[in-house]
């Protein structure tokens, strides 16, 4: 239970209702919103529209928890962190839900004390490089001049990288995108090094994107997914369901405009179970039967949002490569509804 | 004995600690020292309940793990080997090293900006104004990222050096190479250097060095030469004035004897070291060799300067004008030429009213470098407070350590500086 | 004698000589330009580069920011524009700015309600009026002690009757302290001023504007701070900062002078902490380890820890300020004060901080432009100010790539604020010394 402590009007508003406790479902319904915490703004993933709307592949994944809690995707209050502040805005009860390109390490899992309860993209390390270099492999990179995102994997994964490959490099770390961007394309460095998608999306903005490459070499593993607080498995559970509901309305074929009339029921168990025509899966959660139509309906399903955000017809233009259905040859295997 | 204004003893009653002017100052400070040890008491176990709820424990030993990040610029020896204690180190010489050449050319520019602002040049003037204005009114953050974006755009790219007919060429005779990854300016590499005979091969490959342990032994040989050459010269100019005042006549060639003192032996260390210039020259992507000063170094040093040098315009500017008139006025009708008068007379006077709030931005700038994230310049903040803390989630002891450095450090810089001030305080009697 | 004198002289004119022209050089632009930049050899030459410098700076800008694009959807459109009217040199985009120049200045306010945030900054002005121009009434004094709830429940929104609720506390305590004292003495309605409010704020405040709202329904719509931005943003968090830290800095500067010795080494060593460590080590502290210092079921949001700390920082800058006015200040103010027979806190309130308080105000005002400036580091925590905003905003994918017209736009609204306001602190400096003279 929140315990109010009223400082004065003045604090009112200011007081947020988060802090750690074991009944984050329970919070979250007495707030009425779901405290999201997402980037400040990375291109396809989250960034606030013109008028202020957050927008973006991870904030479809906040947007699905909403509706499937509240019954409301624009219940969600997101907040901006940095990836300084990610994680103790997630520990200390800021946010109840971090969907912010966070990759799934082990550390992280364990010694940080999170729970990832998913990956909603899967991503690896990738470099750009002018095409007038007339490299074609990371491993033509010796000597060359990097540049990287502070505050991330990305500069440990590159300090392996070039250390197990014996070669030497000059890195040149940088706070944000936009710089990286605007040192990169000065010629300040050689090569930029960040996620795959990051690098699409990026090459995506340039004036003349056939000027530059992405190399062939991912030198890392980034399960990019969201996670929770450890320790509070109710809402871990709410969380990781949504993800795989998500993605298993794609591999079923539930799409946000078939989703009502699904509902009704149909033939396929698995989707009555789904949907809530059959059985008592939401209750299980702790949620309203049609929990997981809600979810759908908010952004669509995993393939409508990347679709829609980051896929091919967008100005980033990612293919699903690893992030098709497993029945596609990619890694998205949701474990069955039952 | 007793006195009229002592109470007596048997009449003393506990509202007195209240309202006897004798006992209240006790009471007030045995009341704020208590309130002042239940706050640190309630904020000690806040945090005490609050690592537990975390399951946290308060521990530095995450200092002697491996850090596992790379650091571009370093004074010390450091790879991603090293521990996060190290890379914590090497941030810390980097602030250090950042603040004392900010320091220097803020100094630099404060003077030379605030004396021109005062010019009877009109166009001088207005453009000073226009500086100082600017880079007051202006935060910091941005400077610093614009003038980091501005060197960039505006220095040639390593790329433009290549080829037959290259769009920029390397200046002062093919040594000097200013590039918009930083400028290339040649090393002194000892060949016989007194640190035995480790050689390394420089980490890019490139042309074998000494690492810079052993060549550091070498450079305190050298300078404790030039230093003694220094002392010599002196001694050679006290023996030549003390002959002249003796006998009249000042010893022939002592000028030449004095340089030659300076000299000689310095060349003579440089000689027996084996000492070789190392030129930059281009390699694969980038120039190697050399000495590379980088562009964030350069960008933040000048960006902390030319901020913190409009700050000192002004206290220039105010320092001159608050010496009067009079003195001026008095130094022109001794017949002193204009820059005389400012050398000799009004600067020393108008440093008593300069001095303190100098202090006061030498410490700002200091506390600023900490901005050298926004250009990837790798500080203590960076390090320690930024990539450590991310990486080790121990936010609590790594901004605890971040604290106490910059307090220590500001304490010592405004320790040294006052106790300058205090010697060049004119002696009041 | 007068006559021989006039024998003596050989030649009289007896007629007036037509008035001349000066000579060119002495008179008009060329008397300027000779003497103001080109009176010796040096200035020759510092002029001359000014020039070239002046020069070569606009030949780079000017074409580029004056060809600029204002009418566009996205920076690829602005391309295609440029492309199409065959210039052949980069130009600017402001189109950026025309599409989100509202974010910069409010952040995510919604955008029927910009009229609140602007009623704030008029009432705002209208409160620091009587502080800071010395023509208008005292009794808008009254005003200003009112502003800082209304301005809060301007911004804030939600029902009246919460800032109403707050401010009845500080009445509560302003009517104990000046009425209680001939009921209850003087140290005994010093205590109750202090403890009855607080009491009443824990544990009154709410229930009573639950109980008005109920009763009489007056409220605004509620805007969350996650909804505060830009330039706003920068202004609430520098604003609050200086009018929060006011208080605890004028305690402080006097804990500083105070002969009793704990509460003066406290107080040095509180001022000496805060100032030794750069805004963005507390700003960190706020951010991640605020939550550790407070029990462990209370949580602020990140906005309010942000003005908590600020409030902190400058207070001791602020502190600073008020103990250089507190020194300058005669030392014959301190004995009149003691030789009416004023106690310590009479003379420091009717007499003393009066004046240290006007010397200090271009001090405070510089504090807070400097403050106001530094806001600019909450992007570092992610709090969306202008700059961090900036980043927001090409995050776009139709701004993604724009890297100089946002941060240009940003530093000129930086610079027209600050510039007026130290201008305005500069005149106010004249006019105090004047005064003092």
């Amino acid at each position: 239970m929140k315990k109010s402590v009223f400082l004065g009007t003045i604090a009112v508003a200011g007081l947020a209702a988060g802090f750690v406790s074991a009944q984050t479902l329970d919070e979250v319904r007495a707030r009425g919103e779901l405290n999201c915490g997402v980037t400040t703004g990375l291109v396809g993933f989250a960034a606030p529209d013109a008028n202020g709307q957050w927008d973006g592949f991870d904030v479809g994944v906040c947007r699905a928890v909403a509706a499937a809690v509240l019954g409301d995707p624009t219940a969600v209050s997101f907040v901006p962190t940095t990836g300084q502040t990610r994680f103790t805005a997630l520990a200390s009860g800021e946010i109840d839900l971090l969907a912010r390109n966070t990759t799934w390490t082990f550390s992280r899992d364990v010694d940080l004390r999170f729970e990832f309860v998913g990956v909603n993209y899967y991503d690896g390390q990738g470099f750009m490089v002018p095409r007038e270099l007339g490299v074609s492999s990371a491993m033509e990179l010796d000597g060359a001049t990097v540049c990287i995102q502070t505050g991330t994997t990305t500069e440990l994964n590159l300090a392996d990288f070039f250390a197990s490959n014996n070669m030497a490099y000059e890195p040149v770390p940088i706070e944000t995108n936009a710089e990286a961007q605007q040192q990169y394309l000065a010629g300040a460095c050689d090569v930029y090094t960040t996620d795959a998608s990051g690098l699409a999306a990026t090459r995506a903005t340039f004036e003349d994107p056939s000027a530059h490459v992405v190399l062939p070499e991912i030198i890392s593993k980034e399960p990019l997914g969201p996670l929770v607080r450890h320790g509070d498995n109710e809402w871990g559970d709410i969380a990781r369901w949504t993800l795989n509901a998500l993605i298993a309305a794609e591999e079923l074929g539930i799409t946000s405009d078939n989703v009502a009339e699904l509902a009704q029921g149909t033939s396929n168990p698995e989707i009555n179970r789904m949907l809530g025509s059959e059985g008592d899966l939401g209750a299980m959660l702790g949620l309203a039967s049609d929990w997981a139509v809600n979810a759908i309906s908010a952004g669509g399903n995993y393939g409508e949002l990347f679709e829609a955000h980051i896929g091919e017809d967008t100005a980033i233009g990612l293919a699903r490569g690893l992030n098709a259905q497993w029945t596609d040859g990619g890694l998205l295997y949701s474990p069955p509804f039952r | 004995m007793t006195s009229i204004t002592e109470p007596p003893a048997e009449s003393f009653r506990l509202s007195q600690l209240i309202y006897d002017t004798r006992y209240r100052s006790m009471t007030i400070q045995v009341v704020a020292f208590a309130l002042i040890l239940f706050a640190i008491y309630w904020l000690g176990r806040n945090i005490v309940a609050n690592l537990e709820d975390l399951g946290k424990d308060f521990d530095f030993g995450f200092l002697t793990s491996r850090a596992g990040y790379d650091i571009n610029q370093r004074l010390i020896e450091y790879s991603n080997e090293s521990t996060h204690g190290r890379a914590a180190l090497v941030g810390i010489l980097n602030t250090l090293l950042v603040a004392v050449l900010g320091c220097a050319l803020a100094t630099v520019l404060g003077v030379i900006a605030g004396v021109l602002r005062l010019s009877r040049n009109w166009i001088v003037a207005r453009l000073m104004t226009v500086y100082v204005e600017g880079f007051r009114n202006i935060p910091l953050l941005l400077w610093i990222i614009l003038i980091f974006a501005v060197m960039t755009e505006a220095t040639p790219r390593p790329a433009d050096f290549r080829g037959d007919e290259p769009a920029a060429s390397m200046i002062v005779g093919d040594s000097i190479a200013v590039t918009n990854r930083g400028i290339y300016i040649p090393n002194v590499l000892f060949t016989r250097s007194l640190g035995g005979n480790e050689v390394l091969p420089a980490a890019d490959g490139g042309a074998a060095a000494v690492s810079p342990a052993a060549s550091s032994l070498d450079w305190l040989l050298f300078i404790a030469v030039v230093v003694a050459g220094f002392f010599g010269a002196r001694a050679i100019g006290r023996w030549a004035t003390a002959t002249q005042e003796a006998t009249g006549i000042r010893p022939p060639g002592t000028f030449w004897m004095r340089v030659a003192v300076i000299i000689l032996p310095a060349a003579i260390v440089l000689v027996a070291l084996g000492a070789t210039l190392d030129l930059p020259h281009l390699r694969g992507f980038n120039f190697t060799g050399g000495i590379h000063l980088r562009n964030s170094l350069i960008a933040l040093w000048l960006a902390l300067s030319l901020y913190t040098g409009a700050f000192i315009a002004e206290i220039v500017r105010a320092g001159i004008l608050s010496v009067s008139n009079g003195q001026t006025e008095a130094a022109f009708a001794l017949g002193m030429r204009p820059n005389w008068t400012m050398n000799l007379v009004i600067l020393p006077q108008a440093m008593r009213v300069i001095i303190p709030p100098l202090i006061s931005h030498y410490l700002n700038l200091t506390k600023n470098s900490s901005l050298a994230i926004a250009v990837g310049y790798m500080d203590v903040r960076s390090t320690l407070g930024g990539i450590t803390i991310n990486q080790t989630g121990r936010e609590l002891e790594g901004m605890l350590l971040l604290g106490l450095f910059y307090l220590v450090t500001s304490l010592i810089i405004s320790g040294v500086m006052n106790m300058y001030n205090n010697s060049v305080k004119l002696k009041e009697r | 004698m007068s006559d021989t004198h006039a024998q003596s002289v050989q030649f009289v004119r007896d007629t007036m000589i037509p008035e001349q022209d000066a000579p060119i050089t002495e008179k008009g632009a060329v008397k300027w330009v000779r003497e103001n930049l080109f009176s010796s050899w040096l200035n020759a030459i510092l002029t001359i580069v000014s020039i070239l410098v002046v020069y070569w700076v606009l030949a780079h800008i000017l074409p580029w920011m004056l060809g600029g694009i204002w009418v566009a959807e996205s920076l690829t459109q602005c391309r295609e524009i440029r492309d199409a009217s065959g210039i052949g040199y980069d130009v600017a985009c402001w189109a950026v700015i025309s599409d989100r120049w509202h974010q910069l200045l409010f952040g995510f306010y919604p955008s029927g309600l910009y009229w609140r945030p602007i009623l704030t900054l008029i009432v705002f002005g209208a409160a620091i009026a009587p502080i800071l121009f010395s023509g208008v009434s005292r009794k808008m004094l009254l005003f200003s002690i009112a502003a800082p709830f209304l301005a809060y429940w301007l911004l804030w929104g939600g029902s009246i009757w919460g800032p109403v609720a707050a401010a009845l506390g500080f009445v509560i305590g302003w009517a104990i302290m000046t009425y209680g004292e001939g009921v209850l003495g003087a140290l005994a309605s010093i205590i109750a001023a202090l403890v009855v409010p607080i009491l009443y704020w824990l544990f009154v405040a709410g229930a009573l504007a639950g109980v008005l709202q109920d009763f009489l329904p007056i409220g605004i719509e509620n805007i969350r701070s996650d909804q505060f931005g830009g330039f706003m943003l920068a202004l609430i968090i520098g604003v609050s900062g200086i009018v929060l830290s006011l208080p605890l800095g004028i305690l402080l500067a006097l804990g500083r002078q105070s002969d009793l010795f704990i509460i003066n080494k406290c107080s040095v060593i509180f001022i000496e902490v805060i100032r030794g460590v750069p805004l963005i080590v507390w700003l960190f502290t706020a951010s991640l380890l605020l939550n550790y210092f407070l029990p462990p079921e209370v949580s602020f949001d990140l906005m309010l820890r942000v003005i908590i700390m600020v409030t902190l920082f400058a207070s001791a800058y602020i502190a600073e300020v008020v103990r250089g006015g507190l020194a300058a200040l005669p030392r014959g103010q301190y004995e009149g004060a003691d030789s009416l027979g004023l106690d310590y806190w009479q003379s420091m309130r009717l007499i003393i901080l009066p004046q240290a308080l006007k010397i200090s105000i271009p001090g405070i005002v510089s504090t807070f432009i400097g403050l106001f400036k530094d806001t600019t580091l909450v992007v570092f925590i992610g709090l969306l100010d202008p700059i961090g905003l900036s980043n927001a905003i090409r995050a776009d994918s139709d701004w993604n790539g724009i890297y100089w017209e946002l941060f240009i736009f940003i530093g000129l609204c930086f610079f027209i604020f600050c510039f007026s306001m130290s201008r305005y602190s500069q005149w106010l400096e004249r006019k105090l010394t004047t005064g003092h003279h």
